[in-house]
């Protein structure tokens, strides 16, 4: 059997989501599980991790850690993926993950599958789906010569599944790199504080249709119901309205909610390969010609500003 | 100052998609190539940062099929670029050839002060490829940059991470820089730059001079077109009859409340 490495993200101290998912699909394949983390606020994550499966917990947990920087977090994992003889290492497409896993397989003379959809993992090799063309084809992907197989998910695609949790301790590892030539000067947090849309599970998402900027409050009312997202499309963003990392679609993210409201939103086709890895699509529009409604599951035609409010009081009901 | 930047071409978003016969890549016949939208970012930067650096020369590379790449070249040559340099290469590579291509051509014209890019395809949206240049050119990277300022051997970037958070950065130079949509607004090639962009130097290299190992480590083994969706169902009546249809829909059909 081989060993398993996953790259563990917190959020308020809980495990996100993704990260749990990647410990499931790496425990139901019957290779060591091994979790690790960056960062002290993350040494205690061990027993949750057990939870989904993992059998070790490793942790860089100096102070150094506390912030990502790239050259020294590609350089520590990079160390312990060597002196572990890990086959397999599982991220999540998060900023973080993204930015860190292809600067180790580089490293390391591998090569890593980003943006996945689908994994399977089976005793020498990972088998894995994902969106190219901007979700116009579905590539199957495996590895064939890599020495470390790399993979990037994206959240919100495998199923969880718990088990009883064990008292698993961290093991601390050091790692010292001098002469960095990345400094990491501060980090800003987002307006909000909610999940990004890369990994919410509800996103309601507004465009032209909305009018004015100041409209964007009848889609966050909308959004807090259901503990949602807002995103939007390229033409607001590019009128101002919102900050772009708000912005769904080829310039922006691309995200895979189980539920996508487009409000407003004529549905280009830029739009389109940004949200079409959502499950659910909900198109609210008052032009019944909209291409949005092709890729819809159920399509209101009607006015928002008359629609929204009374679906924010239904949501309310329902979910109360 | 010499500023690579290095430039996919990819199909347009709007062109339609075929598979080849063997379903294992796209049929290159009939598409539309055009320049990644996010390596636009990374040219117009490189022309910004050559006009506040007198004598800076900006050298854009690209890695794929001579015969149809140099026309994503002439398109930055014509925006302001000096030289274009195409490594001849196969209609499809795994992010990891790439950067390996593109870093040991950078070193083989003698290296660069800054690399700049795009910081990710639209095709396959790896997200991989400016990683690992820094890596294999061993200098600090920054990506999803939508903020630069380059001064006294430093950049400062602002590098946006996910839920609109942002990191403040300082590399020290060489460095590579990864753009974002935001970092700047891409000029159009003006007709004096599209003539002029005739005389400049486009020079072709072959992937096999550069000596580095072209096997690739990962295959694809199938490519697929999604399934068709099943129509939309429209709710029709008042905005209320809507709302309230919606809501059953979506907690007893979709079960997704």
């Amino acid at each position: 059997m081989g060993k398993i490495l996953v790259l563990i993200e917190s959020q308020e101290k809980q495990i996100k989501r993704s990260s749990q998912e990647l410990l499931t699909a790496a425990k139901k394949s019957g290779h060591t599980v091994i979790a690790m983390a960056f960062g002290a606020d993350n040494a205690g994550l061990g027993s949750q991790a057990s939870k989904y499966g993992a059998a070790e917990f490793q942790v860089f947990s100096g102070t150094e850690f506390n912030q990502y920087n790239s050259e020294l977090f590609a350089a520590a994992m990079a160390d312990l993926i060597q002196k572990n003889s890990m086959d397999f290492i599982l991220g999540t497409a998060t900023s973080l993950g993204k930015d860190l896993f292809p600067r180790i397989a580089a490293k390391l003379s591998s090569s890593v599958i980003s943006d996945c959809t689908e994994m399977t993992i089976a005793n020498d090799n990972i088998v894995v789906k994902k969106p190219v063309y901007s979700g116009k084809v579905f590539a199957k992907m495996t590895f064939d010569q890599s020495k470390h197989k790399f993979v990037l998910m994206r959240a919100n695609q495998l199923p969880i599944e718990a088990g009883s949790e064990a008292a698993l301790t961290a093991q601390p590892l050091t790692f010292s790199k001098g002469d960095l030539k990345t400094l990491v000067k501060e980090i800003t947090k987002g307006k909000t504080e909610k999940q990004d849309l890369t990994e919410a599970n509800v996103i309601v998402s507004g465009g032209r249709g909305l009018k004015e900027a100041g409209n964007f409050k009848l889609l966050e009312d909308l959004a807090a119901v259901m503990g949602a997202t807002v995103g939007a499309s390229r033409a607001v963003v590019d009128a101002g309205w919102v900050d772009h990392g708000m912005q769904v679609g080829q310039t922006g993210k691309t995200v895979a909610p189980s539920l996508y409201f487009a409000v407003g939103i004529s549905g280009a086709i830029q739009h389109l390969a940004g949200m079409s890895g959502s499950k659910v699509v909900v198109a609210i529009n008052n032009d019944a010609n909209a291409p949005i409604f092709q890729k819809a599951t159920y399509g209101i035609v009607g006015d928002l500003f008359d629609v929204l409010p009374k679906l924010t009081a239904e949501l309310k009901k329902a979910l109360n | 100052m010499k500023i690579f930047v290095c430039i996919k071409q990819v199909p347009d978003t709007e062109t339609k998609i075929k598979l080849s016969p063997d379903g294992l890549s796209i049929d290159p016949n009939g598409v539309k190539w055009v320049m990644n939208p996010y390596d636009e970012f990374a040219v117009e930067e490189a022309i910004k940062i050559k006009e506040k650096n007198a004598g800076a020369q900006i050298f854009a590379v690209t890695f794929g099929p001579k015969k149809r790449t140099a026309d994503c070249l002439r398109t930055a040559l014509a925006m302001g670029a000096d030289e274009g340099i195409i490594i001849d290469g196969p209609e499809y590579s795994e992010p990891s050839l790439a950067a390996k291509a593109l870093a040991k051509l950078i070193q083989s014209e003698g290296g660069a002060e800054l690399v700049l890019t795009g910081k990710q395809s639209i095709d396959d949206n790896a997200f991989s490829v400016s990683q690992m240049i820094a890596e294999h050119l061993n200098i600090p990277h920054a990506t999803a940059v939508s903020k630069c300022s380059i001064e006294g051997g430093k950049a400062n970037v602002t590098s946006d991470l996910d839920g609109g958070a942002k990191a403040q950065l300082e590399l020290t130079l060489p460095c590579l820089i990864a753009a974002n949509k935001g970092l700047n607004m891409p000029r159009y090639a003006s007709l004096p730059g599209i003539m002029k962009a005739k005389k400049k130097l486009l020079k072709e290299v072959d992937l096999a001079s550069l000596g580095i190992d072209i096997q690739n480590q990962t295959k694809v083994l199938s490519m697929e077109l999604p399934a068709d969706k099943p129509p939309v169902k429209m709710l029709t009546g008042d905005s209320q009859a809507q709302a309230t249809a919606l809501v059953h829909a979506l907690r007893d059909e979709a079960k997704v409340l």
